[in-house]
């Protein structure tokens, strides 16, 4: 079957963008049948809000592109981001810290956390999943060492930058900071993936690390790197998730990691590591979000079709990397 | 002589960590609650922590020993407490059961036999578990991935059968499963030990044991020298997929109800938890069916220990995370090596 769809193709079309651009064929058809079946779905605001409701999930989706990209994984996401928003909301509302003071400091310890994870994996040689399922572990645990109980935040100061919304063509459609600060970080990691050494060398170590090692490639510092930005990414999710809820709660962004994965897996990223593109998890993200937005257009199906509709697409692409991998 | 060759063979023994560390946490919990290994005879059964603790930490072994074997072959089922949810509601939703009252006796009426929809419950978990292991063995996917899926779906699929509720079972006869007493000890432990027994004799009375390893340590080698790699590998995701459909009827007995949303959560890591406490090697090959039941135990007699020494619970995920980091280090090679290196520089300065 692929053989003929690979035939029908034509020439110009690369063999490494097919993922990605059936992801974004998937994409249009959705939003195509949502526009058809729901009157009111075509409005530029109702794609605005994939953004905004998602810009949490496309950050990490950036991270963990790279993580999956240099053949890891990294499950401690949605925990980091229960943290920072833990402690976030902690500093401000508890010791009367501003905006920004918090906020650096959060990215400095999501970005430590990362750092600290990616060093014992290179350092030692363990499993990332290992690894970074203790620290999921870790960093829950560690909010729940906060307070057991949901902080709301209310500093005048943070809730203005949370509800802050920038204007797009006039009155219709207006956009979040958090959804600007997505687009800039996906399009970071387009120019980390594409156009700098470490990029090359995230792309060599996922696609043979063996290799990258007798090319003298910096494996080991980059591998420690990667789980750093991935750290990062999901501090910075994680204050972006903080204005998005305007609270700091322990059971925050609980399974995220796997909406992430998906995203990035929908995206057209081989799990195998060394294929894929950071602006196919931009596509995966939205996916996964007009998924949301056409049951609750719906109204008649229920939330929970949600994570079933995920697990089957999640399913078809991994067949059709299969497919991929073995043609 | 013989003393030396004795405490070599202790020293080697490769499921001395995980009996000290229970010990360990046994005298602990001993120092602090004195009650602790005071065991009573009550309405014709035993009564105490150290038989509540078995009783609590039956579901987990249960799922820990199915775990054990996908481990031992390179795997990893992400998928368990998916499963778990699905098997609990499937009994839920068969059993449902009224309180009938006939002639003033009171009677409990199951929509369908008890048998029947324990049955069912197990097939479906079978089923997800045949689902994971022809992902993983005949399409080729990662293990963590294709489990990856139906962890993702199965939740949903779980909340689909519960109708997003929770379904409270009234049929007192399904109660035994998770609160009966048998010989003076929890029912559950029985089935934990059954599947226990049962599994020990497959693995070192047949040749199976030996098999499992083999693929765990190199599926290629293992298939070329002829073992019948693929059908291993489907059954052990079978078995992984009853044993947690096993656990969620205990699970839900002991509950009386099932909860498509939470039930099993979070069990996936604290069964990998379980079986890495007990020695199995994550990269496979060598595992060990009793290390993964202490293994089940030690986390069970932990939460206990967090509980009764008055330290707040919510601590009990940076306890876990802080057990999951020395076991991982103290399995690497390079950190042994390290830390020798270290330990010898320091004797010579």
């Amino acid at each position: 079957m692929s053989g003929i769809a690979a035939a029908a193709l034509p020439r110009r079309i690369d063999a490494r963008h097919v993922p990605v651009l059936g992801t974004i064929v998937v994409f249009l058809v959705t939003a195509g049948y949502g526009s058809v079946a729901y009157p009111g779905f075509f409005s530029a605001q109702v794609f605005l809000n994939l953004l905004i409701d998602n810009a949490f999930l496309c950050i990490v989706g950036v991270g963990m592109t790279f993580v999956i990209l240099s053949g890891g994984i990294d499950l401690s996401v949605g925990s980091v981001i229960a943290l920072t928003t833990m402690v976030s909301a902690a500093l401000v509302e508890h010791h009367h810290w501003s905006a920004w003071q918090a906020i650096p400091l959060v990215l400095v310890i999501g970005t430590a956390f990362g750092a600290f994870m990616g060093t014992l994996i290179w350092r030692f040689r363990l499993q990332p999943f290992i690894v970074t399922l203790a620290g999921m572990f870790l960093a829950r645990g560690l909010c729940y060492l906060i307070s057991i109980d949901s902080i709301s935040i209310t500093d005048p100061g943070y809730t203005a930058i949370a509800q802050a919304r920038l204007p797009l063509w006039g009155e219709s459609a207006s956009i979040t900071v958090g959804a600007v600060l997505a687009l800039a970080m996906v399009a970071v990691g387009i120019y980390l993936a594409q156009c700098t050494a470490f990029g090359r060398a995230v792309y060599a170590i996922g696609g043979s690390e063996a290799s990258a090692l007798l090319m003298g490639l910096p494996v080991g510092r980059t591998t420690v790197r990667v789980y750093t930005f991935s750290g990062f990414c999901s501090a910075l999710a994680g204050v972006v998730f903080t204005f998005y809820m305007q609270s700091g709660y322990g059971l925050h962004a609980v399974g995220l990691e796997l909406d992430a994965i998906a995203a990035v897996v929908i995206g057209g990223t081989l799990l195998s590591g060394g294929v894929g593109y950071v602006a196919g998890t931009l596509f995966g993200v939205l996916i996964l979000g007009i998924i949301q937005t056409l049951i609750s257009f719906d109204g008649s199906l229920s939330s929970w079709w949600t994570r079933i509709v995920i697990g089957a697409l999640l399913f078809v692409f991994c067949l059709l990397q299969r497919l991929f991998e073995s043609r | 002589m013989t003393v030396a060759t004795l405490r070599q063979r202790v020293a080697a023994h490769r499921l001395l960590w995980p009996v000290l560390t229970l010990v360990l946490l046994l005298a602990v919990n001993a120092i602090f609650n004195p009650g602790f290994w005071h065991l009573q005879w009550r309405d014709g059964h035993l009564y105490g922590s150290l038989i509540d603790i078995l009783n609590r930490a039956s579901p987990l072994a249960l799922v820990a020993l199915g775990m054990t074997l996908v481990i031992a072959t390179r795997g990893i089922d992400i998928s368990v407490g998916a499963v778990v949810a699905i098997a609990a509601a499937t009994a839920a939703l068969l059993i449902g059961g009224e309180l009938v009252v006939k002639d003033g006796v009171q009677s409990h009426v199951s929509r369908v036999p008890m048998g029947l929809a324990i049955l069912a419950a197990l097939a479906l978990s079978a089923l997800c578990g045949l689902w994971n292991g022809l992902l993983v063995a005949r399409v080729g996917m990662q293990p963590i991935i294709a489990t990856l899926i139906l962890m993702v779906a199965g939740r949903g699929i779980a909340q689909l059968l519960t109708g997003g509720q929770i379904i409270t079972v009234y049929y007192a006869p399904f109660f035994f499963l998770g609160n009966g007493f048998l010989l003076g000890l929890p029912f559950a432990v029985f089935i934990a030990a059954a599947v226990w027994a049962a599994l020990d004799l497959l693995m070192t009375r047949t040749a199976l044991g030996l098999f499992i390893q083999a693929i765990g340590i190199n599926p290629a080698a293992a298939r070329v020298a002829g073992l019948p790699q693929r059908l291993i590998t489907v059954a052990v995701y079978v078995f992984c997929g009853v044993c947690a459909g096993a656990a969620g009827l205990v699970i839900s007995s002991n509950v009386k109800s099932a909860d498509g949303n939470n039930a099993g959560m979070l069990m996936e890591l604290d069964a990998i938890l379980a079986v890495t406490l007990g020695g199995t090697l994550l990269t496979g090959g060598r595992f060990s069916l009793a290390g993964s039941v202490l293994g089940a135990l030690i986390i069970q007699t932990l939460t206990s220990t967090i509980y009764s020494i008055g330290v707040p619970p919510e601590i009990n995920m940076v306890v876990k995370a802080g057990v999951v980091f020395v076991v991982m280090l103290l399995q690497s090679a390079e950190f042994r090596r390290a830390a020798r290196g270290l330990i010898w520089r320091g004797a010579a300065a």
